[in-house]
């Protein structure tokens, strides 16, 4: 009998529908007349929306992620993207996503679906390249990218009228590439509404993220995966937005009958930067000790919505008090949205993502902090070791893995579960046992 | 009380037996060889040859090293980080910072007055910053691995090697032998690269006084020699160094016994 009463998330099935119904929709989309498009995670999903309610899209990073969890899969990818010529310190997302695109191979099953249309959005350096070269692959598919690279919001930064003015207008530009493209007539309405569930998604995301902060926590680190990942696939639609407001209502039931996520909770660490994925089983590994990974920056901010005030800390950004009545205005809205998000500041300097992971630290209660060295995604991991120094300076122990997110060549498992054993020994956690 | 840790290590099993947590009654080293489970047993009956001590008389033991799963009578285990503190800090209560180079990790450790754990460094799946890098370079200066030490210490020059991987080390080591290098600075180079990334651990920790450095490296002179130069500091090796680990599980096991 454990500490805590637990008991699976009833949404939990559902969850795991939606994400296969996704990738099953991606594959089959040119079988009911539909369009299909690629991009990234962070693309604005909105935009496309309007080109009809028959547009599917298969975003790169949970992609590249769903490869990395079947190890076998993934090394045909990875080899097969090295063997072309690819360099192996390359984004391990974006190697995977090319190998499935050489062995012609989907993660879920047939040939590898070619989209119509590429709508990329340049978060980084890989990024900007990855779907140049997934162009070339597929013989040449058009593309267009928009730029986002206008400097740290709010408060670590002025998101002037111009930078605004900047990416709307290039996405303004983009919808009627799109038109060109695919010959469809773009529906503002379509695109005003998914404009709103992309609000709704991602502020949702986010209070289900500050429930946590409940002890015990409610969720931990391994399911918010397999949560959070449906807005990366298209936060932007109503059956993500809706999700999500269903899941608050059930995890605000956990909390409030203190139903937890490790039954034996004691500890409370979080992680940063995208986790090993063929290697989650670290964190079941971390409940031998009761100790709950109850989230991270990442998890929290790579699609929940949160306003930071140096008192106040991280609080979910409030839904905007009206819906937008046209197109520029709901463009002007998204990209004023978007470019808060907590996970764009980091790249503009390290600092700025010390102090989001710090509020993290104290306003859900942690005992300490394991960082992910990911070799995997220079982008996230850019100033991590600042980040370390930062978090140690503010009272909180640390202990840093190296791996990597998409490369399981590159994780030593059992050095890796020793360093746990002796963070665990340095925190003054016993092993309890998984109840 | 007597109690007992026991570190098995990739190399070599190390027994530590001490008496009411203050007196060191026993002490064995053997080869781990490729039979674990017999070395142990043998690693325990020597213990009772040398120091009259069985595993029955201890009050407790406590295993650690690479191979502690295999330590059937230990009552629990610990990670080398912890043992190493342990066992430093049992030695000399005034240092702070604990360096421990063996076969094949290499850690830095930051403890407190009472031998805990503050923050810890160990190297990353990589053996260019262990003693395994030094049996290799031993093997292409074609010297004993016990010589490399002494002959570093006759350098006339500093030659800088570039190479952060033990692989291609040698290959440097190939370069530096075809341009007629002397072998004392040749030597002395190998010292100066493993201890390049020690001391990257080590300032990543943060390096306070008092330092010490165990495992089996830290029998080499020739490497303490470079340690110390490039911390711009004094560095303590106690008597036998590579049974600390092993005296900080038996402090741990009295403490719990």
């Amino acid at each position: 009998m454990g500490k805590y009463p637990t008991e699976p998330l009833k949404l939990w099935n559902k969850a795991k529908e939606l994400r296969r119904q996704f990738y099953e929709n991606y594959a089959q989309a040119h079988d009911k007349g539909g369009l299909r498009y690629a991009g990234g995670a962070w693309t604005f999903d909105a935009v496309p929306a309007g080109l009809g309610e028959d547009v599917y899209s298969l975003t790169s990073e949970p992609y590249g992620a769903s490869c990395a969890y079947n190890k076998e899969f993934s090394l045909r990818c990875l080899e097969a993207a090295e063997g072309y010529g690819y360099a192996r310190d390359l984004c391990s997302y974006m190697r995977n996503y090319w190998g499935s695109i050489l062995i012609n191979e989907y993660a879920f099953g047939g040939p590898f679906p070619k989209p119509d249309f590429i709508w990329q959005d340049h978060i980084c350096c890989s990024h900007a390249k990855w779907y140049q070269t997934m162009s070339e692959l597929e013989g040449g598919i058009p593309m267009h990218c928009v730029d986002i690279g206008v400097g740290a919001a709010p408060p670590f930064g002025e998101l002037k009228p111009h930078k605004i003015d900047y990416v709307a207008g290039q996405i303004l530009d983009g919808i009627d590439w799109m038109e060109k493209v695919t010959g469809r007539t773009y529906n503002d309405e379509l695109y005003i509404e998914a404009c709103w569930n992309d609000f709704r998604s991602t502020h949702t995301w986010a209070k289900v993220c500050e429930l946590n902060q409940a002890v015990p926590a409610a969720l931990d680190e391994k399911s918010l995966y397999s949560l959070y990942v449906l807005a990366t696939l298209n936060k932007a639609s109503k059956w993500c937005a809706d999700f999500y407001e269903e899941l608050y209502d059930e995890v605000k039931d956990r909390v409030s009958r203190g139903v937890a996520a490790v039954t034996n909770e004691q500890a409370r660490v979080m992680s940063d930067t995208q986790p090993p994925w063929a290697f989650l089983k670290v964190f079941r590994y971390l409940e031998e000790y009761g100790c709950v990974s109850v989230g991270s920056l990442y998890t929290f901010g790579l699609e929940g919505m949160w306003d930071y005030d140096e008192d106040k800390g991280l609080t979910p950004r409030p839904m905007p008090a009206k819906r937008p009545t046209s197109r520029e205005e709901a463009t002007r809205m998204l990209v004023d949205w978007h470019l808060r998000k907590p996970e764009y500041q980091h790249f503009y300097s390290p600092e700025y993502k010390s102090r989001l992971m710090i509020a993290i630290c104290k306003q859900w209660k942690l005992n300490g902090v394991m960082l992910h060295y990911n070799r995997g995604c220079e982008g996230l991991s850019l100033g991590i070791a600042e980040n370390r120094l930062a978090i140690q300076e503010a009272g909180f122990p640390v202990m840093t893995f190296e791996g990597n997110m998409g490369d399981e060549r590159e994780f030593d498992e059992a050095r890796t579960m020793a360093r746990v054993d002796a963070f665990m020994e340095t925190l003054g956690i016993k092993r309890v046992g998984r109840a | 009380m007597i109690t007992a840790g026991i570190d098995i290590g990739s190399k070599t099993i190390k027994i530590v037996a001490l008496k009411d947590a203050k007196e060191i009654v026993g002490r064995v080293m053997i080869l781990a060889g490729t039979d674990v489970k017999e070395s142990i047993n043998k690693a325990w009956a020597e213990l009772e040859k040398t120091a009259g001590v069985k595993p029955g008389d201890l009050a407790a033991i406590v295993a650690t090293g690479a191979g502690k799963g295999d330590a059937v009578n230990a009552q629990r285990t610990v990670t080398e980080v912890s043992a190493d503190a342990k066992g430093a800090n049992f030695l000399n209560p005034e240092v702070r910072t604990v360096i421990d180079v063996g076969a094949e990790e290499g850690r830095a450790i930051r403890i407190d007055t009472a031998g805990k754990v503050v923050d810890f460094a160990i190297n990353e799946k990589c053996a260019a910053g262990a003693g395994a890098f030094t049996e290799a370079m031993a093997r292409a200066l074609e010297v004993g691995v016990e010589e490399l030490g002494p002959l570093s210490l006759k350098s006339t020059q500093e030659v800088a090697m570039n190479a952060q991987c033990a692989v291609f080390a040698e290959s440097e080591l190939v370069t530096l032998v075809h341009a007629q290098t002397p072998k004392p600075d040749m030597a002395r180079a190998v010292h100066n690269a493993i201890s390049d990334r020690i001391v990257s651990m080590v300032r990543r920790v943060g390096m306070e006084e008092k330092v010490m450095l165990i495992g089996g490296v830290a029998n080499n002179v020739g490497f303490l020699d470079s340690l110390q130069k490039d911390l711009n500091t004094t560095v303590i090796v106690p008597e036998d160094s590579e049974s600390v680990s092993a005296l900080g599980a038996a402090v741990l096991a009295a403490e719990e016994a």
